[in-house]
């Protein structure tokens, strides 16, 4: 099962090269991992997407908690909690299909951000199937490249991990 | 002060007397600031692992942090195998690194490699300090984290810039890692529920291991156990946490562990964990380990719990205080059956004498054990003696035991065994070690020899890795690859080190050895005993198997 697991840590050199050689050396497996400032500049939320039974992801847990720099571990999964990616998709428009490509991205809601005689540059946010199904469009007419954050998510409600 | 100088009167304000270590570039300033200051003695070894396994043998043993000291690039790495091996068997260490100055970090400068990188997943922590302000607070920090919740090594890197850069002296009082909060306090309805399953079972056991003697849980382990009347069985680790020759001492479990110990894990109904982590080198197959029993497990490190075997009663917490709460709440109770029940499966299983009069291990360490009469802190290396040497010689209090558990680090023993005797200067330390395992760090025999320390070294010499030896007769039809070994003369090189060297043929020749070894009290003394070349650790629990699949014989 795919859970996503918010880790606070303190923002100290370093402390992502743990949470990361953590996962290695145990033999966890990392699907998606995003890390950023929070209101706190002592803090950052690392938010990574990770695969197990609940077995592993006990172990996970725990074995975050032990890093000293880690102070706060959640999973998001049994909660409520919203969560988003950001892709770029740049992808091949000759001027007699960019009408129709522009008209896909605003059914997604997508932005178009760079236009240049051949091409368009979209910018997408939302759920992973969202950007999937966007990319899955977008292939006919060519992807010429692409890139995609990690999932970032917070539990819904005035809580807050 | 300049940070050197600062570092050093922060280790005197934690307490530390001793510093094992060797210098070089990147710690000359240390060392400088070492150089006339008499408050903390510096223990100059020959190459680092000696000077981090010395560290680990003093803390085993007093129970204090140790602390080793390298330089930066090879003397760090150096370090590795040595941190590994505290950090298996959760033994607090401050190892401090030189590191190159911060404007050459990164630039693959003389000496330079990423220390704090390669030791992370061998150290409970590390750091690298970046600046000066910041020495005081790691350091302390370092020492906080190596000594509480469950102990591990720490390691600090320090470039020389700011070995050398001035700064008012300070020393912080308070400290917050808002990361760290070990849990010391069980839950108090877990302990209940534990304590329930103690008044109803019938066939209780417990299994206890390492934590025990980091909290020092020894002496109420023993009470509740005598209260309630239930064995105790050990792992490698907590070998003298209780007294083995006790009524209630099965004696240590696992692949090698007592007969009787391993029968009474496969048939117990509660078992009681206690600071143990149910190695695969104690549970063998985890599939039937313990299958018949409800498990409790108390551990100070949430991680443990669940990790291998599946835990019914979980308490996270520190040993002693668990036991104690656990204690307050158990009656009086006794359990003749279950105890009649393992005194048979003891008679069941004696090991036979050997058939010809070759001198065999079990000779040599009962003969040391009586000799010293167990006053004695009992030190090895690894392999086939270790295994001897936990089953002949038997421990009565915690801390008088060093031998390398979870990493099982050939190599261990002869520092180990220096840094037991500078710890304890009056007691008896006896390492036994194996030809392989002695070789591998014999170059810290002078260091022994310069600080005048009578350790007392028992080479059990059969010219084979013995432990590989064994299992290649049992599982690969005797196929001795590489494993038989063409040593030196070891009595005639302890001679050229400045120690005393004695060659043992026979037992009339170990008694007179014993005897010297015993009265010698300025040096070390090597008694190189050739023991019987193919005799094997009984019982022996095949990798991946049942506990109760011991081969005998």
């Amino acid at each position: 099962m795919q859970h996503i697991i918010s880790v606070l840590v303190e923002n100290k050199p370093r402390v992502l090269a743990r949470v990361a050689s953590l996962f290695a050396r145990r033999g966890y497996n990392i699907e998606s991992l995003a890390v950023g400032h929070t209101q706190d500049p002592d803090v950052s939320r690392i938010t990574l997407v990770v695969r197990g039974d609940e077995d592993i992801l006990e172990q996970i847990t725990k074995q975050l908690y032990k890093l000293i720099e880690v102070i706060k571990v959640g999973d998001f999964t049994e909660t409520s909690y919203v969560d988003r990616e950001l892709s770029l998709i740049k992808v091949n428009a000759p001027s007699n299909l960019r009408g129709e490509i522009v008209q896909t991205a605003e059914i997604f809601r997508a932005r178009i951000i760079d236009v240049s005689e051949k091409s368009l540059l979209i910018e997408v946010t939302g759920t992973s199937d969202k950007i999937d199904a966007l990319e899955q469009l977008m292939k006919k007419y060519g992807i010429i490249e692409m890139t995609r954050t990690g999932k970032i998510a917070l539990a819904r409600g005035s809580q807050s991990l | 002060m300049n940070g050197a100088q600062i570092l050093i009167e922060l280790l005197k304000k934690e307490g530390v007397t001793t510093v094992f270590g060797y210098p070089g570039g990147s710690v000359i300033d240390i060392y400088d600031a070492l150089y006339e200051f008499s408050d903390i003695k510096h223990i100059l070894v020959r190459h680092e692992q000696g000077a981090v396994h010395a560290a680990d043998g003093y803390a085993r043993t007093t129970g204090k942090v140790g602390v080793c000291m390298a330089t930066s690039g090879p003397g760090a790495t150096n370090l590795v195998t040595g941190l590994a091996n505290a950090y298996m068997d959760s033994i607090p260490i401050v190892a401090i690194t030189g590191q190159v100055p911060t404007r050459l970090i990164g630039k693959d400068a003389f000496q330079e490699a990423d220390t704090t990188g390669i030791t992370m997943p061998i150290t409970k922590h590390n750091f690298l300090i970046k600046r000066i302000h910041e020495l005081p607070l790691i350091i302390r920090e370092a020492f906080l984290i190596a000594a509480t919740g469950r102990p591990g090594p720490v390691l600090v890197d320090i470039p020389k810039d700011i070995q050398i850069a001035e700064m008012e002296f300070s020393y912080p009082e308070k400290l917050d890692i808002p990361g760290y909060k070990p849990t010391y306090r069980g839950h108090i309805n877990q302990i209940n529920m534990a304590a329930q399953a103690i008044k109803e079972s019938k066939k209780p056991l417990l299994y206890v291991g390492g934590g025990v003697i980091a909290s020092g849980a020894s002496e109420i382990l023993l009470e509740l156990a005598e209260k309630n009347d239930i064995p105790v069985t050990y792992t490698l680790m907590a070998k003298g946490a209780i007294p083995e020759d006790h009524r209630l001492s099965l004696g240590w479990l696992g692949m090698h562990g007592s007969y009787h110990a391993n029968k009474a894990i496969m048939n117990c109904d509660l078992l009681i964990a206690v600071g143990a982590r149910f190695d695969d080198r104690v549970t063998g197959n985890t599939a039937t380990f313990a299958k018949q029993a409800k498990i409790v497990h108390i551990d100070i490190d949430p991680a443990e719990i669940g990790k291998n075997v599946k835990i019914h009663i979980p308490i996270v917490g520190d040993a002693r205080n668990i036991l104690n709460e656990l204690n307050k709440r158990t009656e009086t109770k006794k359990h003749d059956n279950w105890l009649k029940t393992i005194e048979i499966w003891k008679k069941e299983y004696i090991p036979k004498p050997p058939a010809n009069n070759e001198l065999i291990a079990q000779t040599i360490i009962e003969s040391v054990y009586q000799a010293t009469h167990g006053d004695a802190i009992l030190v090895t290396d690894v392999g086939q003696h270790q295994m001897w040497a936990a089953k002949y010689f038997l421990c009565h209090r915690p801390r008088r035991w060093a031998s390398s558990g979870g990493l099982g680090t050939m190599g261990f023993g002869l520092p180990a065994a220096i840094g037991a005797q500078i710890g304890n200067p009056d007691q008896t330390v006896v390492l036994f070690s194996g030809d392989g395992s002695i070789m591998m760090k014999i170059q810290e025999l002078v260091t022994a020899v310069n600080n005048c320390l009578p350790l007392k070294i028992f080479v059990l010499n059969n010219n084979y890795l013995g432990m590989v030896r064994q299992w290649q007769e049992c599982f690969f039809n005797c196929r001795y690859s590489s494993t038989h070994i063409i040593n030196p003369d070891l009595a005639n090189l302890a001679q050229a080190f400045g120690a005393e060297g004695i060659p043992v043929q026979n037992k009339e020749e170990l008694d007179r050895a014993i005897h010297k070894a015993l009265e010698v009290k300025d040096r070390p003394v090597l008694v190189d005993c050739h023991i019987s070349k193919e005799t094997n650790v009984y019982p022996f629990v095949p990798p991946g198997k049942s506990l109760d699949e011991m081969i005998l014989e």
